[in-house]
């Protein structure tokens, strides 16, 4: 149990009589990158709201890094060291790369309150490192996220979830608004993370990608975790079979 | 890798996309409105706008000029700032007007002398609980309270109760009103003592002005305050998953702006010497324009408070250029709209042309 960062058991949620997830097992282990593919609405979604607890679950456990959990809601959850890039970015249009970087977590000089002073040197110097350390290249840090391209931005959010050294990152389908360039980029800096043995749970439609970049192929079905199978014991047909329901994967669970 | 360090894409920095900050276009309007009324004066009044022709006084610049631009927009200014961090944050503070007229005549009741001429003052509200000649902290606290209070209903109503900040605060402004006519059954307060008076003599409500305007501007580069009002107004869900708490903010800043119209109220009363009921009609609105033509953006999340401040110094040129100019006060309101909705179209053309380049 020691190199589990995360584990579910019987993790499900139900909006009122939908059965959105019903009874999920998930194990992640230390440096893993793990997908999670399935159709719309399979229950991709609904099982990382409730890891990260922006929904409260209606039945099952949660262990995390150890020990079991009960987030009380998203800030908990990050505070414990789950960073996540939702689809829709959370970010500041208005405020440059570094404010960004630490929203809601600004490193002061002097501690006034609310109107503490900002060491704005320090978190200039660590947002470089951070772009640096995920490969992103940004033209100008003073530019707002407001006029950077779709790529810029997600690059951004990206390089936001590792600067906190968290424990577990969290992609939503990071790559579904860009173009094949900035597809590139993002997937550089998930292979940046891989390097750095960050764990990973990768949200995402592309195939190719998920062969690109994981280790482990989690597929949804109606709520269900329908397969569990290592990249090298799987291929792109076998994972559409179980993702449109021509295969049911209840045998290769118990593996 | 070996691209790691460079990064991938081929994004590379270019000097020629560097944010323009507003505000440069905003000084840039100020200084080409002054150009047109020099002009306009050289050529057909045969005068100087901006420098001084007189001999028998001295300096380059017509100074008593100057001095009035910036003085007959100091006590709205003082408003605008806070208005300005209002809307910053994505609100809207509509009662500013009408606590300048209620803490004017609470503030100005604490202030006022025991005699007038060797006579009781006729005005004095607490001349039977021996309430007069106070020391100016007095009055100065009262404001401040008054200010605060309503802030904190404001801000209140907005946070918890989710109503719109548009009516919030447009219920803040009836009741104020209100409040300002009940406090004295409608009769205005006179007579405050000479340290009052102090307050808003000369150019003390210029000094006043820009001193907060100097402190605010700082609190919103360089403090948590200050970056978490442009982070709720640009996003607001986007502030709360970072684990800001919007409601307790949004409470402060509508104290602050509340605070700000109070200190306005002591100084437009202590200028005038005299409270009354309808005092402050329409400032909010004047504030709310200063900081649109500045470049304050009403969608929230642009903005700062140098822009409020060339724009208010805008409005005050357009005013003094009026008389300058000897046209009637009715064309200044024209003139004045017109502006208003000029800028904010400016603002929209500017800001889509970036978003087109970048």
């Amino acid at each position: 149990m020691a190199d589990i960062v995360l584990k579910t058991e019987n993790l499900t949620k139900r909006y009122g009589g939908v059965h959105a997830l019903e009874g999920a097992n998930f194990e992640l282990r230390k440096g893993e990158h793990v997908a999670i593919m399935g159709d719309n609405g399979a229950g991709k979604s609904t099982f990382v709201r409730q890891i990260t607890a922006v929904e409260q679950r209606t039945d099952g456990k949660i262990w995390f890094d150890g020990k079991e959990v009960n987030f009380t809601g998203p800030i908990a959850a990050r505070e414990a060291g789950i960073e996540t890039v939702f689809q829709n970015l959370a970010l500041a249009d208005d405020l440059d790369v570094p404010s960004n970087l630490f929203l809601g977590r600004e490193k002061v000089l002097f501690n006034l309150g609310p109107f503490s002073i900002l060491d704005r040197k320090y978190m200039r110097k660590a947002t470089e490192a951070a772009l640096v350390r995920t490969a992103v290249k940004i033209p100008n840090l003073s530019n707002t996220i407001r006029h950077m391209s779709g790529g810029q931005r997600q690059c951004v959010a990206i390089a936001r979830t590792a600067t906190f050294a968290s424990k577990l990152i969290i992609m939503d389908e990071p790559t579904a608004a860009l173009g094949v360039q900035e597809t590139a980029q993002v997937e550089n800096i998930i292979r940046t993370l891989k390097d750095n043995g960050e764990p990973l749970i990768l949200i995402s439609h592309n195939m190719r990608q998920v062969f690109d970049l994981c280790d482990r192929i989690v597929v949804f079905r109606r709520g269900r975790i329908v397969a569990n199978l290592r990249k090298q014991d799987t291929d792109g047909n076998d994972i559409v079979s179980y993702i449109t329901g021509a295969k049911t994967g209840e045998a290769e669970l118990a593996a | 890798m070996a691209q790691t360090s460079h990064g991938v894409g081929g994004v590379g920095y270019d000097a020629k996309k560097r944010a323009w900050p507003a505000e440069i276009n905003v000084f840039l309007a100020l200084v080409i409105l002054v150009v047109v009324f020099e002009l306009i004066g050289r050529i057909f009044l045969g005068d100087s706008f901006l420098f001084n022709t007189r001999s028998d006084v001295s300096g380059i610049f017509n100074e008593a000029r100057l001095q009035i631009i910036i003085l007959q927009v100091s006590i709205v200014g003082i408003i605008a700032i806070g208005v300005t961090q209002v809307i910053i944050t994505g609100g809207i503070d509509l009662s500013s007007g009408s606590i300048v007229g209620a803490t004017a005549m609470i503030a100005m009741s604490f202030a006022q002398v025991a005699t007038v001429n060797g006579n009781p003052n006729p005005k004095a509200m607490f001349l039977a609980q021996g309430w007069t000649d106070l020391p100016v902290i007095v009055p100065l606290l009262v404001a401040i309270s008054c200010g605060l209070f309503a802030g904190l209903v404001n801000g209140a109503l907005i946070a918890y109760t989710r109503i719109p900040p548009f009516i919030a605060t447009l219920g803040m402004m009836v009741t104020a009103r209100g409040i300002a006519k009940w406090w004295s059954k409608g009769q205005p307060i006179s007579f405050p003592t000479d340290s009052f008076a102090a307050i808003g003599k000369g150019l003390m409500p210029v000094i006043i002005f820009l001193s907060l305007a100097v402190l605010f501007q700082l609190i919103m580069t360089y403090t948590r305050y200050g970056k978490h009002c442009y982070a709720i107004g640009s996003n607001e869900d986007a502030a709360r998953m970072s684990g800001i708490k919007i409601a307790n903010h949004k409470i402060l800043v509508y104290v602050i702006a509340g605070v700000l119209a109070a200190l306005a109220a002591v100084v437009l009363s202590s200028k005038n010497l005299t409270a009354q009921s309808g005092m402050g009609v329409m400032y909010e609105l004047d504030a709310i324009a200063m900081a649109v033509i500045g470049g304050v953006s009403l969608s929230g999340g642009r903005g700062s408070i140098v822009g409020t401040v060339i724009g208010s110094l805008i409005f005050g040129v357009i005013i003094s250029g009026f008389t300058f100019l000897r046209l009637d006060a009715y064309y200044q309101e024209m003139v004045k709209g017109v502006i208003i909705v000029g800028a904010v179209v400016l603002d929209q053309w500017r800001q889509r042309l970036r978003a087109m380049r970048a």
